[in-house]
């Protein structure tokens, strides 16, 4: 016997997909149907093989406010997806004009007033960082709520599903359309699904390429035909991911495919919201006539609601499981119930089986947010924060480096003075022409020639340098005879100072003569 | 070996009927996944006969209908360059080096190909980065044996130096040992005055005599004070440069036997503006002359 008090072994096995019994019984209260169901995972440690089948799922439509927070969710982060490439963001002239933009070519990834160059992709793995934090945060006190609400799969299936409901009608109808035999009419309602999932699955590849160009240009090509082939090959791609994953595996890309279930084990503890049910409350369950007393039994009628609306297709009164996606629908489902039976809200709520225990035990419920692991990742997550936010603040939008000529190591002139080649490079990263003026430091006696130049020079003319480029100078150094140092390597700096700005960068390099004559 | 099957009783699968020591071997099918990646590999391979080269024939092979020919995507692939280039290379052509300087775009494009150009095909004697070896001149310096203005430096590259070519550059230095012009003191006592041209310490009284024989022998070529005189390409004596070394042994060795630096002339194995190309960044490393 488990902690439900049901025996799975002997419970028959029909899923949440089968034929319900047609027989009614007596009504708890006026439009509560009881379903025959039972959850797909049943005794899954015990039956289920490696080849087991899927067993369709099909979820009510349910009303409440997860329900509610769950379009919500949607709403915004499919909106963001959708519409976030198209917004425009001014950078003058010539530069890209779209506010997130990763740009191959240039190579620069633009995200609204940032410009990352490839050179400060850490800022990228900050970002990373920050993200899979702050997810530890968030299931730590929570539970699974990116699984429920955030995760592009729950978005997407949840979506497919509403487009499901909407042609096929709601779970009963679409039991009955699956089992009936194939008509004009099913072909049709069916076809017309899958032509809906595949429509919006082509928009969702093609809207991540839009990150990846200049949307209106993208767009334009994209149709008549001109765009880049791998435009269309990630178009296909995500076609192809977005309708078998949302469309045809849905939670079994959660229960087979997707790691975090199993990471998320370590992420919670006993103090972590759970999806619960509240078995203090709910055992003993059993089917309730109107009027009945409640004297002596549970508050779990045994509609099965819960199992009904579970887009995972899991019963939740068998407690915690790795397929709970924690997105609260059979709580609305069961408060439904509730209602109607006039009991209060919350037999199935975000709880803790800790809290269970402890109500058990005469105690009141506890939440417990403030623990050694909270703590520590969200140190971890302002300790980043801050370190990002630093080194964002303090960029430097100019850098410098100068490679030295080795082969050959130095030249030696016809007067005896010695020369060396230097490369410079130059990173303007301001979005903005600027003025450089280019000194050296640490070599007495120092002539300039730049490569073009017809003849040395004591001082380097100011540079121009294009806006959001690197410019390279070619530089020759030349010490006359009389000035030679001794040692023959002698350490030098390249100083760079934007003229206007007044900052300054500067690039160590060395200036190399033979051995002393 | 029977016909019927034989089931084997613990696991239900067929077995082979082959038995080694009382263990016979299950004929368990191949997993389905598998055959259907073989069969699909069949397919694949027929329609890659047709559409592609595929079967070896006495001369020649099935081309395949889609007329792929590595060779040929090659060829077309050096055309597409050639056009992309042509617009650039006819401007070098044309353009003098201050209007290659004044033309950030065209001086960009004459230092990278000149660059590579130079690595193909000059680097094997002059050096990766024309640092020069004993007895093929450094180019980054400011010390020219024929002259280093760009047009000297063209006409080097042309032409060539001491080669069959009608227009080579050419001269050549006597053999004074081998051939008996000059006696082994005769030459220590030049060796010594050659020395001393560029300042190293020298027995006085034989660079004075060897003085004298350089006056009568050498002064032609490398003129009377040993700075050299460009339209022989004789080098400056007078300098630290040394094109096949500057120790009292190499000297003598030179005046005793000559030397003979030999260079192709390149206007038969590349294209003007390859030369010209070649040329400009040869003159751009620093040590060109105006």
């Amino acid at each position: 016997m488990d902690a439900t008090g049901r025996d799975p072994v002997s419970s028959e096995r029909r899923g949440a997909g089968a034929n319900e019994a047609s027989h009614m019984q007596a009504e708890a209260a006026p439009g509560i149907e009881r379903h025959d169901v039972e959850a797909v995972n049943v005794g899954a440690a015990t039956k289920t093989t490696l080849y087991k089948a899927r067993e369709p799922i099909y979820p009510k439509r349910v009303y409440g406010k997860f329900r509610n927070a769950k379009w919500a969710v949607m709403a915004f982060t499919l909106g963001l997806y959708y519409l976030l490439p198209w917004i425009r963001w001014d950078r003058g002239p010539g530069a890209a004009d779209q506010a997130v933009l990763i740009d191959f070519g240039a190579p620069r990834f633009y995200f609204f007033f940032i410009e990352i160059w490839p050179q400060e992709i850490y800022y990228i793995t900050g970002l990373l960082i920050l993200a899979a934090v702050a997810l530890f945060l968030v299931t730590a006190l929570f539970g699974r709520i990116w699984c429920g609400y955030a995760c592009p799969q729950t978005v997407w299936t949840d979506l497919f599903v509403w487009v499901e409901r909407l042609i096929q009608g709601d779970r009963n109808k679409r039991m009955k359309l699956a089992k009936a035999p194939w008509t004009f009419d099913k072909a049709r309602k069916i076809i017309t699904t899958h032509a809906i999932w595949i429509l919006i699955s082509v928009a969702t590849g093609g809207a991540l390429v839009f990150y990846f160009g200049d949307a209106p240009t993208l767009a334009q090509n994209i149709f008549n035909g001109s765009a880049n082939p791998a435009a269309y090959i990630f178009i296909g791609l995500l076609t192809f991911t977005t309708y078998s994953l949302g469309g045809l595996m849905r939670e079994q890309v959660c229960i087979y495919m997707c790691p975090w279930p199993r990471i998320q084990a370590a992420m919670i503890d006993q103090d972590a919201l759970a999806v619960t049910y509240r078995s203090d409350r709910g055992e003993k369950r059993g089917p309730h006539k109107k009027g009945a007393t409640w004297e002596g039994r549970g508050h779990c009628i045994d509609c099965k609601q819960c199992v009904v609306v579970c887009p995972m297709g899991i019963d939740i009164r068998d407690g915690l499981q790795l397929e709970c996606i924690q997105c609260g629908l059979c709580i609305d489902a069961c408060n439904s119930i509730m209602d109607k039976v006039n009991l209060p809200r919350g037999l199935i709520a975000n709880d803790t089986d800790l809290n269970i225990e402890r109500r058990l035990a005469g105690q009141p419920s506890r939440f417990n947010f403030i623990r050694t692991r909270t703590v520590f990742y969200a140190t971890i997550l302002a300790l980043v924060t801050a370190v990002m936010l630093y080194g964002l603040l303090t960029r430097d939008f100019l850098e410098v480096n100068a490679l030295r000529d080795r082969i050959p190591n130095f030249v030696m002139l016809s007067d005896g003075s010695v020369r060396n080649g230097y490369t410079i490079k130059i990173h303007n990263m301001h979005p903005s022409e600027e003025q450089f003026r280019l000194t050296l430091e640490g070599l007495a006696g120092a002539e300039f020639r730049l490569a073009g130049d017809p003849e040395d020079r004591p001082d380097l003319p100011i540079f121009t340098a294009q806006r959001d480029r690197v410019d390279t100078i070619r530089l020759y150094v030349s010490v006359p005879p009389s000035e030679l140092p001794n040692a023959t390597q002698t350490p030098i700096t390249f100083r760079v100072e934007n003229v206007e700005r007044g900052t300054v960068v500067t690039a160590r390099s060395v200036f190399v003569t033979g051995e002393p004559r | 070996m029977t016909d019927h099957k034989e089931i084997d009783d613990h696991s239900g699968v067929e077995t082979t009927q082959h038995e080694w020591d009382g263990i016979k071997e299950l004929n368990n099918p191949l997993p389905r996944w598998w055959l259907y990646i073989f069969y699909g590999s069949i397919a694949i391979s027929i329609v890659y006969w047709v559409l592609m080269p595929a079967w070896p024939l006495v001369s020649s092979y099935t081309p395949g209908l889609l007329g792929q020919s590595d060779r040929a995507n090659v060829a077309e692939d050096m055309m597409a360059l050639q056009a992309d280039r042509a617009e650039h290379a006819a401007a070098l052509n044309e353009a003098s080096i201050s209007e290659i300087r004044a033309n950030p775009e065209l001086q960009q494009f004459a230092y990278a190909a000149g660059e590579a150009f130079f690595g193909e095909n000059c680097a094997p004697c002059h050096g990766r980065g024309a640092q020069g070896a004993p007895g093929y001149p450094n180019l980054n310096d400011d010390i020219w044996l024929w002259g280093g203005s760009l047009d000297a430096i063209l006409d080097t590259i042309r032409y060539g130096v001491r080669n069959d070519n009608p227009n080579s550059r050419y001269s050549q230095m006597p053999a004074y040992g081998a051939d008996g012009i000059l006696g082994e003191d005769e030459i220590a006592n030049v060796t010594e005055y050659v020395v001393s041209l560029s300042g190293g310490d020298v027995d006085a009284a034989m660079a004075a005599r060897g003085a004298a024989i350089f006056g009568t022998q050498c002064s032609a070529c490398h003129a009377a004070d040993g700075t050299g005189i460009r339209d022989f390409g004789a080098p400056d004596l007078t300098d630290h440069d040394w094109l096949f070394g500057g120790d009292r042994e190499t000297i003598n060795a030179t005046i005793t036997y000559s030397r003979f630096g030999v260079m192709p002339a390149w206007e038969d194995r590349l294209d003007s503006a390859t030369v010209r190309a070649l040329a400009i960044w040869v003159h751009e490393r620093g040590g060109g002359e105006e």
